[in-house]
């Protein structure tokens, strides 16, 4: 038998859809994404949750959910608010993205939900 | 003023040029210089007079220096300290007025800096080792077109360092083939990859074909993976005209990045094409072909913190930088002093890192420093350890010679940096856990777990030939010669 493999991707597959850091790994579970919530807050950088259809995840601009939490640094309120996000709207991709108002970036960005995505 | 009369004949360089009381202002470009003199000469005369050399001075006295204000023109050598561990050579700082210089013009800077003072008889050897250029000239250059965060915006890719590959074989490749290697690589995760510096437009690929076929699988890979990709494509020519011509056609492709190399091409070719970037919203990578025939003597030529330095005035948003990995602690220290030097606002004056002057950067935006060569999965935990976010790794041979193909490759290394990543903001530590996080990885990986297998124990770990000086900053000779500011 030959040993060489092919690489999955494929245009059918909505799974080859690709977004961003972390993409590559398993998705996250509850404690993971805790994690990282932790970093972006110890990092001084203003956690913001966002989200969207599954069709429009290559856009720059993603909705927003509520405001910014400037100052928030307890891990559990975000977690909250992101589980809420997750209940009102089941079909789509959530995000939390650390912003780093000092350089003016995003420091950290994390698709932490992904929708119906596996199911359709 | 009358400066007296007229008295031709050779004077001593030190009558004019050396004055250790001197303290520069912050309008001075500062530069030092490691001077290897010949037998039997004085060193405040040598100081002297490669201050003389690289600017208002010739061998002579002539009549039209009464003329002008040549105390307020001439450069002042003003310090002079011990090599440590080399006394075959001593450091001079030499203080320039900024009126020297025709604005935003690297190449008149090094003109002078490291024109015909480099050929003086006088000298065995002699190095610029740095420059501080004052934030009043910094704000006459152009600078990184784009820049580092700038550049994440467009490319829409955060939290994590860039990665890119050099398609192989660098030479021969048929511009369809070499699509499909580029396809291949972006497909699987990487965000860019780049043409061989040497790649430009020859018989067995000419340009266009090749920017065609590769923006089609930079576009194809784009679709299939929802991500923003790039190819650096390489516009550097036989001649400017030709140069522009390319680099139109390539926004023409919808394509984010070109690519330049800023020493065989040049400094001037170099500004006008960041200038063109900056108008026409493309992303600028530069290669540094020949660097080392000026950088790698310990004793003769440019240190490649000033080119470095040299290139962000003239613009640019990726620089390669040296990959660090297998690197003596002291060659770590100089390379993350010149990456600071790519990235940061401001610089402190560290003669632990090889930075013998602050250096405030205003608001010039960072580039990103591009680590490459001989590097591959199992150096990913070091590689983030040392370079951070804001950094861009490339692994040709370590994409491309993955057992199972360029997309298997690339797979492998994004996995492998995104787990690293991950680890890194859990709090893990990557240089003594670095092996467990790949490894933990690989579980879900087979792509990974191959590469693991491919190279491990691989590694490219030679004694450098160009050794930080470790110096410890004590003039010898004035202790009132004041420090940049």
């Amino acid at each position: 038998m030959n040993p060489f493999r092919s690489y999955t991707s494929r245009m059918t597959r909505p799974t080859s859809r690709k977004l961003g850091t972390f993409s590559y790994l398993p998705e996250m579970d509850a404690a993971r994404v805790r994690k990282q919530i932790e970093y972006i807050i110890e990092q001084g950088w203003n956690p913001v949750i966002e989200h969207v259809e599954t069709d429009r995840a290559t856009e720059h601009y993603w909705y927003m959910w509520k405001l910014p939490f400037f100052g928030e640094c307890n891990v559990d309120a975000i977690f909250t608010e992101i589980t809420a996000c997750r209940k009102e709207f089941p079909g789509h991709y959530v995000r939390i993205v650390g912003y780093d108002n000092g350089r003016q970036t995003q420091g950290a960005r994390i698709v932490v939900y992904h929708g119906d995505r596996r199911t359709n | 003023m009358n400066q007296g009369g007229y008295n031709a004949g050779v004077h001593a360089y030190r009558d004019t040029y050396w004055d250790g009381n001197y303290e520069p202002i912050d309008t001075d470009v500062l530069a030092c210089f490691k001077i290897t003199p010949q037998e039997g000469t004085e060193r405040e005369e040598i100081a002297a007079a490669v201050a003389a050399e690289s600017s208002t001075g010739t061998w002579t006295t002539v009549w039209t220096d009464h003329m002008t204000d040549v105390d307020y023109y001439k450069a002042r050598a003003y310090r002079i300290e011990e090599v440590p561990a080399d006394p075959s050579c001593f450091y001079v700082f030499v203080a320039y007025p900024i009126e020297l210089f025709e604005e935003g013009s690297i190449v008149n800077v090094l003109t002078s800096l490291v024109g015909n003072v480099f050929g003086f008889k006088a000298l065995r050897a002699i190095r610029l080792e740095d420059v501080r250029f004052p934030l009043h000239y910094v704000m006459t250059c152009g600078g990184p077109p784009n820049g580092i965060q700038v550049e994440r915006d467009l490319l829409n890719k955060y939290g994590r360092p860039l990665l890119g590959a050099t398609i192989k074989p660098k030479l021969g490749l048929s511009a369809k083939n070499y699509g499909r290697a580029v396809y291949e690589c972006l497909r699987g995760g990487l965000d860019f990859t780049k043409d061989d510096e040497n790649v430009n437009s020859q018989p067995f690929m000419r340009w266009r074909h090749r920017f065609e076929f590769v923006a089609e699988a930079v576009h194809t890979a784009q679709h299939e993976t929802g991500e923003r990709k790039g190819h650096y494509l390489n516009v550097t020519a036989g001649t400017v005209e030709e140069m522009f011509e390319r680099a139109e056609h390539a926004k023409s492709l919808d394509m984010p990045i070109i690519m330049h190399d800023f020493l065989t091409a040049g400094f001037s070719a170099n500004t006008s094409l960041a200038n063109w970037c900056r108008r026409n919203g493309m992303l600028l990578h530069i290669h540094r072909a020949m660097h080392a025939v000026i950088d790698r003597d310990r004793h003769h030529g440019i240190h490649y913190r000033v080119l470095a330095k040299c290139l962000r005035l003239s613009g640019g948003d990726h620089l390669h930088s040296g990959t660090v990995v297998g690197k003596l602690e002291g060659d770590r220290h100089a390379i993350l002093g010149w990456v600071d030097q790519m990235r940061e606002d401001f610089v402190y004056e560290d003669r632990s890192r090889g930075l013998f002057f602050e250096q405030n950067w205003g608001s010039m935006p960072g580039l990103f420093p591009v680590a490459s060569g001989g590097i591959h999965v199992w150096h990913i935990p070091e590689l983030l350890s040392i370079f951070g976010d804001d950094s861009i790794f490339q692994f040709g041979g370590g994409t491309l010679g993955h057992p199972w193909g360029n997309s298997a490759g690339a797979s492998a290394n994004r996995v492998a940096l995104e787990a690293c990543v991950e680890a890194r903001n859990q709090g893990r530590d990557l240089e003594k856990e670095g092996t467990d996080i790949l490894e933990g990885a690989a579980r879900n990986s087979p792509e990974l777990a191959e590469a693991m297998k491919t190279w491990k124990e691989v590694r490219f770990e030679y004694d450098t030939v160009d050794k930080l000086d470790v110096a410890t900053g004590e003039p010898v000779v004035q202790q009132q010669g004041g420090r940049g500011r």
